[in-house]
């Protein structure tokens, strides 16, 4: 059977890590077909209509929680928002009351971004809608990584056997997880760059290269993911300043050389320019970093329809 | 039921449920079962005869008929080991100040349920137990409602704030039997050292919960590949490692008494276990939990945060490290670090969770099943390790059914199927990770100070 016949099963997208690889295809086909919603003159289609949805975001979030927004009303949902200064956390609810009550609004699926690895998935065991995890803490961003291969697939046209750099704050991110998991499960050869301060303790068991030193990560990449580096980490002992770090890990046009002459370079944001990536670079002709937001629309909505459809497929049994 | 070798008589009115205290106890006959004392080199089907609160001897058969009176109560042991009382030297009460979560009554009667005829408890309380007249509180309360023997563990310094000394010399007159700054260990080194020495007038361990909470930071579990993949902040093994090896060089140095709680790295065993070749005075015990579940569980239960505890849950080379010291002799005693939590506690995001488990219910049948069962280590090593080797470690008169010590004796079934169910846990908290884990082994029977507790 291919990707395109098996039947969708899963009611939450929680993580990566939990996809077999035929479910990631899927998603992405899946995700092509909407991408001309986009160039349409009335940017909607009705799949979706009476459906509810719910954007719980605990972080801020533009680009993501815009971007799943933009999803559901093209696919004609009912979307409400909640942020974290609006919620009832701040009057002291815990986050399974809030998330009860908001199940006894009957949403059809609640997308989560939250600080803390794990919230998404305490949440789906307790719910009865759907789950989509738009990022906890640094564990995963599945939609991130599900929209980076969308981009990665359309322009080389296939994922298995790319060399993939993803450089940067690797302890602290849940876009290298899910990037990582997601290309390593099709194929691709993935190593990971960064300061020794910034590299979790046992990165290797996720099936990565792991080095120290950009120029070596460079190295014929046919991708390559620049990851934002947080300033605020200077204050907690990972690296002493931003002079230094570029210097280090930075990349400019005239390290970028050292990648495949046809590379392309991600950044999945928000970027600081002059601290992991170069204005030049970023603004550059390898540059695919608007793409990314652009698909980020089309894979999103997939997502959507693939949980939401499957409950409909339950509700006819 | 508390001070150190005695056996308090006096106790309040007894209540249904619990064993009569006002008059003295008769006697009791341990009949037909396999007697297994490691104090003593005893392994052997025999009968154990209990007077007047002590342990009166282990015979070959001891027939009621040859007993003068008429006074014998008999319990048929068939099939049944008879061991020493059980001990579990790390347990939080939480009484004074947290009894939403445990009390000396909930948790004494957890204990007995699990098989313990004595506890040591944690002084992180609230007030925390820095004085005397705290230690005097639990043990008066212990008296009055306790299902086992209550031994309180003291603070370190006032306030467990690490400052000054608290009066440790009050305390162990009033029963404290070790002390502890627990969850905020002891970072000040001279202070260490001072305790170290002081507590030699005392004849006490000082007990660390080895951590440096610098390297700990905000980590809330093992840093490792679990961590890695599951994003959260990890807590190093260092963390536990480089305080055990600067409370050695002290225990060495002073000649003081160190007793590490909860040892959880292969690193510290292997420091402790060096340090004992040099005839360091140190002691160590390990949790039931580190012996079986590592880091994968937080993953394999999607976050539960019944799977977070300090010291973390650490890596299977950690975890295959402690049961060799369980084998080798390094580890002195296996106790269970019982924290209660109550349910809204911990029915949060697993980054903000409080650490700890439950632990008193749920130690024998795991060890039996896990570690007995599972051929690593002889009964007799696992009845040592919760018996004789905490009470040594911290200077009880339990953990032997030697002539004329405490008729405490704890009567389990090695091959019982149980299937743990927190329902039924006397505890107050249910919060443990073993919830459904079928196990091969489970206590039948307390006796304490020679009566048959009713749990």
């Amino acid at each position: 059977m291919t990707a395109a016949e098996r039947p969708w099963s899963r009611k939450d997208l929680l993580g990566i890590a939990e996809l077999e690889p035929w479910e990631i295809e899927k998603i992405l086909d899946t995700a092509a077909a909407f991408e001309e919603v986009a160039h349409r003159p009335i940017k909607k289609v009705p799949t979706l209509r009476g459906k509810t949805v719910i954007n719980l975001f605990f972080e801020t979030s533009t680009r993501t929680r815009s971007s799943f927004e933009i999803a559901e009303k093209r696919l004609s949902a009912d979307s409400v928002n909640f942020s974290a200064s609006s919620s009832a956390l701040t009057k002291g609810e815990s986050l399974v009351d809030t998330a009860l009550n908001l199940q006894a609004m009957a949403p059809d699926l609640i997308v989560i971004r939250h600080a803390y690895p794990g919230t998404p998935h305490m949440l789906a065991r307790r719910l009865e809608a759907g789950v989509i995890n738009a990022g906890d803490g640094a564990h995963e961003h599945p939609t991130q990584a599900l929209l980076d291969a969308f981009t990665i697939r359309q322009r080389k046209g296939r994922l298995a056997g790319l060399k993939v750099a993803i450089v940067g704050d690797i302890e602290h991110s849940r876009v290298v997880r899910s990037n990582v998991h997601l290309l390593t499960r099709m194929g691709a050869e993935v190593t990971v760059a960064g300061l020794h301060t910034m590299m979790p303790a046992a990165m290797e068991a996720l099936g990565v290269k792991v080095v120290h030193d950009l120029d070596e990560a460079l190295e014929g990449a046919d991708v390559v993911m620049m990851l934002r580096i947080q300033l605020e980490r200077q204050s907690r002992m990972l690296f002493p300043s931003i002079k230094e770090y570029f210097r280090l890990f930075g990349l400019s046009a005239e390290r970028l050389a050292r990648a495949a002459e046809d590379v392309i370079i991600m950044h999945p944001g928000p970027m600081n320019r002059g601290v992991e990536i170069a204005s030049d670079v970023a603004d550059g002709p390898f540059s695919v970093i608007l793409e990314q937001v652009a698909n980020g629309v089309a894979v999103r909505m997939a997502v959507l329809y693939l949980l939401l459809s499957r409950t409909d497929g339950e509700a006819a049994a | 039921m508390t001070a150190r070798g005695e056996r308090g008589e006096s106790g309040g009115p007894a209540a249904a449920g619990r064993p009569p205290r006002r008059e003295p106890p008769g006697r009791l006959l341990v009949a037909g079962g396999r007697v297994v004392d490691p104090s003593q080199g005893i392994d052997e089907t025999a009968d154990l005869l209990l007077e007047g609160g002590e342990v009166a001897r282990v015979d070959e058969r001891i027939e009621p008929a040859d007993l003068d009176g008429d006074d014998v109560e008999v319990v048929d042991a068939s099939g049944l080991v008879v061991c020493p009382g059980l001990v579990d030297i790390h347990v939080h009460l939480r009484e004074p100040g947290q009894e939403y979560k445990e009390t000396v009554e909930t948790g004494t009667r957890a204990a007995a349920a699990g098989g313990f005829t004595a506890v040591a408890c944690m002084p992180n309380t609230d007030p925390p137990i820095d004085h005397r007249a705290v230690v005097e509180s639990i043990v008066a309360e212990a008296e009055r409602r306790g299902y086992a023997r209550v031994h309180p563990v003291g603070a370190v310094s006032k306030g467990m704030a690490g400052e000054s000394l608290a009066e440790i010399g009050e305390m162990v007159r009033a029963g404290a039997v070790a002390v502890s700054d627990d969850g905020l260990p002891v970072a000040h080194p001279e202070l260490m050292r001072r305790a170290l020495l002081y507590a030699r007038h005392f004849g006490v361990p000082v007990t660390q919960h080895a951590e440096d909470l610098h390297l700990t930071g905000g980590g809330v579990m093992h840093e490792g590949e679990w961590s890695t993949r599951l994003g959260l902040p990890g807590i190093p093994g260092a963390s536990e490692d480089v305080v055990v090896a600067r409370d050695l060089i002290l225990a060495e140095e002073t000649g003081g008494r160190y007793h590490v709680a909860h040892l959880s790295t292969g690193r510290s065993l292997e420091l402790v276990r060096e340090a004992k070749r040099r005839g360091v005075r140190v002691t160590c015990e390990v949790t039931p939990h580190h012996l079986v579940l590592t880091d994968r569980a937080v993953s394999d239960t999607g976050f539960s945060t019944d799977t977070k505890m300090k010291p973390p849950l650490r890596s299977e080379a950690d975890r295959a490290a402690l049961v060799a010291g369980l084998a080798d002799g390094t580890v002195d005693a296996i106790a269970s670090d019982h924290a209660p939590h109550h349910r809204d506690e911990k029915d949060v995001e697993f980054s903000l969770a409080p650490f700890g488990i439950l632990g008193l219910e749920t130690t024998l049948s795991l060890c039996l099943d896990r570690l007995v069962h599972a051929g690593t280590i002889p009964l007799g090593r696992l009845v040592e390790l919760l018996s004789s080797g905490p009470a040594r470690a911290y200077g009880l008169a339990g953990g032997t059914l030697a002539p004329g010590s405490p008729a405490d004796v704890t009567l389990f079934d090695p091959d019982r199927e149980i299937t743990v169910d927190r329902r039924t846990f006397r505890s107050k908290s249910r919060n443990t990770p073993f919830h459904g884990w079928k196990l091969r082994g489970a206590p039948v029977r307390t006796i304490l100070g020679g009566r048959v507790v009713e749990v």
